[in-house]
């Protein structure tokens, strides 16, 4: 057994660890009841994701880009319960296992997309399916992306034809705090619950520039302006800090017996001091240089990271302050100019950021790009060494999974091909930079969950059922 | 010094200005995907001439051409963006020139008036191998899906016929244009190249709320327009009847019920294609399919037809109710069944124009053969919009619009080396390189705005 690391997997990370038993032992207030604590039940929708039926295989003689930045001649990657146990150059299957003959293939991590609205927006997008944002009222972190995923979006099953293993679905960006996103894996399933990546962090969408104001300025409400925009996302988190505060207080003093009134919960705020706390991860939709550099002082100002922003083309711009502070960018090579924030956007923005020593992320934001995220790491990878920098196709292939893994809070889990980690696996028929690639097989936790060659394995969405395009998309 | 640079610099900009006249030059080395009768030729060359083609052909460059070697390299026909709004957009959000809903112009409409050479997209979609655009008008009230990057709220989602979406005043969106992509003034190769019309639940908006209804105000509007072309002094005098359309959309449609003109019918639905084919033969219409995304339920009766179709390859997914039968292979499925093809790009081909090339990869991947594919971004357009004479093929006689590639066009890891648009290099400096340039190095000891190339 290669190092199969006993990858605990600690109960949904975003549980508090700030709850001691609700109500303090017989406390001057009493137990609260359900619902009214917030750290009584931290994860009320939780994962049930189970790894599907999967047998133990080894893939033998393929070339690999394995996340890590390396490429790997005669590979062998072997699975044994859902997890990857070894990954080598010429290493033998052992005897008695099945061998998948990966011989003029590729194979590569599953995909990551870092930034998908799928189920959210779902196809076909009509008013009954826009699901995205809740545009009531521009702060809304009380609202979760994961309570608008209608699992049955065939969008699902086309990303996962193309190789993306693992999606965050997020809120819109019509709000400057949109609400929870949550992070999937693109699993066949009736539920929401049963595709929830276990343990993997909850993610806040915060959203800059454009949307929030043209949304409520056009209502003739704040905010109207970018500075309108910052005022909001400060007042938020001055709220977020007194409820913070209320309730550590709450709980000091039944901690030490004293009579105490129970703050008033509030699921938004709840969500916000998880934020203060580290236990969510931010990931920010802004375009311009200029606004993410203010969303750092923010964050500086109120003791939050920003795991990512997102859309992000101008991060070329100040690529070395993004490094400075950690933050990845999460991106594409080749949208621009569909409104004037996307208008300085450039083909090779990971790449430099890449250069910077910055974590580069390409994602989709699109149901159709999400069937193609390695067509668009070429696309960047091309513009990279156009711009005279000397890049791999295996550096590269960590922008659509390792990093991305990163950005979410999962990449101890999968977004690279190393002994312990899920067997989140593909293989393609080619060079997955060519245009020709095609997946073949597309496993998650060691279970095949596409094959172009065997029809039971070619998940189709209910919705597909008895249409026209019940066929293979 | 300075004095005497003026001039030169003077020249230099006149003859970037000018197509190259009476140099002859030789591409040698080169592998010619030709797109046109010699097919392709490994070790080719090409050789132009005051901006055409004079020869295609194998063996020794001829004595006094300036040579540029080409081993290694591709060379194709420039690429064709079709269906776009190149020249006609600068920023989405802030509007385009291609839609019109006034109910005295709608055929009339031609949107070669409103073209701008300086778009910045337009050096930009030749960095992706493109030398022309169909720069076709979009349909008022939707038709149109429009992006939904973002997550955010937009217009345009395909609603049914009723729907909430404004009903236009016209049924007709107006008159395409082919274009060249040199950013001159000159770059309109041909206009009034159809006349567009959308079908399905934009078109049943567009009558009032149904299908059958656009039909029929359709055939009521060719019945007009062929009495108005037969009577048109009568009319003048007002002693003919009253037409139910303006002067100049009367006008603009006669080159369109005489079978001249092609009707341009964005359409998704294998029903609505098959009721468009059977419009078209009642009224003895030239007809293009646009969209087309279940073509592939309706291919044999569109080969039958001889109509061409353009689609966008990478449409697979059921976006709304008009294409549930979306595929990868629609492609593949349109040409085994005899359809000519041309490929549009995502969301208009304008600012993500370079990615046609990637659309004709992705349909090769899904079953295109590769001829066709190339067939489809280059020859095929130019012929069903009438400038097959002039461009999309490498043959002696035509303008001499080619790329240099270094692999495989449809690689997104290979790129246009040189990009030749009547014979003129053309600068691949856009204001994307540009901006890159000037963030390369973020160490440099003055800030960035003292930065140019």
């Amino acid at each position: 057994m290669v190092g199969l690391a006993a990858l605990a997997l600690s109960a949904c990370a975003t549980t508090s660890g700030t709850a001691p038993k609700a109500g303090g032992k017989d406390g001057a207030a009493g137990a609260l009841p359900a619902g009214l604590d917030p750290g009584a039940r931290p994860d009320p929708f939780p994962s049930t994701y189970r790894p599907l039926p999967s047998a133990s295989f080894a893939v033998v003689g393929a070339r690999a880009y394995t996340g890590t930045g390396q490429a790997l001649e005669n590979a062998t990657v072997i699975v044994r319960d859902g997890r990857i146990a070894a990954v080598g150059e010429g290493l033998a299957a052992p005897d008695g296992m099945l061998v998948v003959d990966g011989r003029g293939k590729w194979i590569t991590p599953g995909l990551i997309d870092s930034h998908s609205h799928l189920g959210v927006y779902a196809s076909p997008s009509v008013d009954a399916h826009s699901d995205g944002n809740e545009l009531s009222d521009p702060t809304t972190p009380e609202v979760w992306a994961e309570h608008s995923v209608w699992p049955q979006d065939p969008g699902f099953h086309t990303a996962r034809i193309g190789g993306v293993t693992t999606v965050q679905i997020l809120p819109g960006s019509g709000n400057l705090i949109g609400g929870r996103g949550v992070t999937l894996r693109n699993v066949p399933s009736r539920t929401v619950q049963g595709m929830k990546f276990p343990g993997a962090p909850y993610t806040l969408k915060m959203a800059c520039g454009e949307n929030p104001k043209r949304v409520y300025g056009s209502r003739g409400r704040a905010p109207s302006t970018r500075m309108g925009n910052v005022a909001g996302y400060r007042a938020a988190w001055i709220e977020a800090a007194e409820y913070t505060r209320k309730w550590d207080d709450y709980r000091a003093k039944i901690g030490r017996d004293e009579k105490a009134e129970p703050p008033r919960r509030d699921l938004g705020l709840d969500t916000l001091s998880a934020v203060l706390r580290g236990e969510i991860l931010v990931q920010n939709h802004c375009y311009r240089a200029d606004e993410m550099a203010i969303m750092i002082d923010v964050a500086n100002e109120f003791g939050y990271r920003i795991a990512s922003f997102h859309h992000a083309v101008e991060s070329y711009k100040i690529a070395d302050l993004l490094a400075k502070n950690g933050i990845c960018t999460a991106t594409w090579a080749g949208w621009w100019g569909f409104k004037l924030e996307a208008y300085d956007s450039v083909e090779a923005n990971v790449p430099l950021l890449e250069a910077a020593g910055a974590c580069g992320v390409i994602k989709s934001d699109d149901s159709d790009l999400i069937q193609r995220l390695n067509q668009e790491a070429a696309v960047a990878l091309a513009a990279g060494r156009a711009a005279g920098l000397q890049i791999s196709e295996a550096e590269a292939m960590g922008w659509i999974t390792a990093n991305p893994a990163k950005a979410l809070g999962i990449l101890d889990q999968t977004g690279t091909l190393e002994a312990g980690k899920r067997a989140d696996i593909v293989l393609w028929d080619r060079n997955p930079f060519s245009v020709y690639a095609r997946t073949e097989k597309v496993f998650i936790d060691g279970a095949l969950t596409w094959d172009r060659r065997d029809p039971r394995y070619q998940p189709r969405s209910d919705f597909d059922l008895g249409q026209p395009g019940e066929g293979v998309r | 010094m300075r004095r005497q640079l003026a001039p030169l610099a003077a020249l230099l900009a006149l003859g970037a200005a000018l197509p190259a006249m009476a140099e002859t030059v030789a591409i040698t080395g080169a592998r010619i995907l030709t797109a046109g009768p010699a097919g392709t030729l490994e070790q080719g060359v090409v050789v132009i001439r005051d901006g055409r083609i004079v020869s295609v052909g194998r063996g020794a460059p001829p004595a006094g051409a300036r040579v540029i070697d080409a081993s290694g390299a591709v060379v194709t026909p420039g690429l064709f963006a079709t269906g776009s709004l190149l020249g006609a957009v600068e920023v989405s959000a802030l509007g385009d020139d291609l839609s019109v809903d006034n109910p005295q112009i709608g055929a009339a409409f031609d949107v070669r008036d409103g073209l701008d050479p300086a778009s910045t997209l337009i050096p930009i979609a030749r960095t992706g191998g493109l030398t022309s655009a169909v720069v076709l008008p979009q349909p008022a009230g939707g038709g149109f899906a429009a992006h939904e990057h973002d997550g955010e709220i937009s217009g345009g989602r395909l609603t049914a016929g009723g729907g909430h979406e404004p009903r236009p005043n016209t049924l007709f969106a107006g008159q395409g244009a082919v274009i060249r992509l040199n950013g001159s003034e000159d770059m309109v190769v041909r206009s009034g190249v159809g006349v567009m019309v959308a079908f399905g639940n934009a078109g049943a908006r567009a009558a009032g709320g149904a299908r059958g209804a656009q039909v029929a105000a359709l055939k009521a509007v060719f019945a007009d327009v062929r009495a108005y072309a037969a009577n048109r002094s009568a009319w003048e005098q007002g002693s003919y009847r009253e037409l139910g359309l303006s002067k100049a959309d009367l006008e603009a449609l006669v080159p369109l019920v005489q079978g001249r003109t092609p009707l341009i019918a964005r359409v998704h639905k294998a029903a609505d294609i098959r009721a468009v084919l059977k419009l078209a033969r009642e009224e003895k219409l030239k007809l293009i399919l646009e969209g087309a995304e279940e073509g592939w339920m309706a291919a044999a009766e569109i080969a039958r037809a001889g109509v061409p179709v353009i689609i966008n390859p990478i449409t697979n997914r059921p976006d709304s109710f008009e294409i549930l039968g979306a595929t990868l292979e629609n492609a593949a499925r349109l040409h085994a069944a005899g359809v000519t093809l041309a490929f549009t790009g995502p969301e208009g081909a304008a600012h993500r124009a370079r990615e046609i090339r990637y659309g004709a990869g992705t349909a090769v991947a899904w079953g295109l053969p590769w001829d066709a594919a190339l067939a489809a971004v280059t020859v095929n357009p130019a012929r069903m919009f009438g400038v097959g004479d002039r461009t999309g093929s490498l043959e002696p006689g035509k303008d001499a619009d080619l790329v240099i590639w270094s692999g495989d066009p449809f690689e997104p890891l290979s790129t246009p080396r040189a990009v030749y648009i009547r014979g003129q290099a053309q600068d691949l400096t856009t204001r994307q390189t540009e901006l890159r340039d000037r963030y390369k190095d973020l160490g440099a000891p003055l800030p960035p705005a003292y930065r140019h190339r």
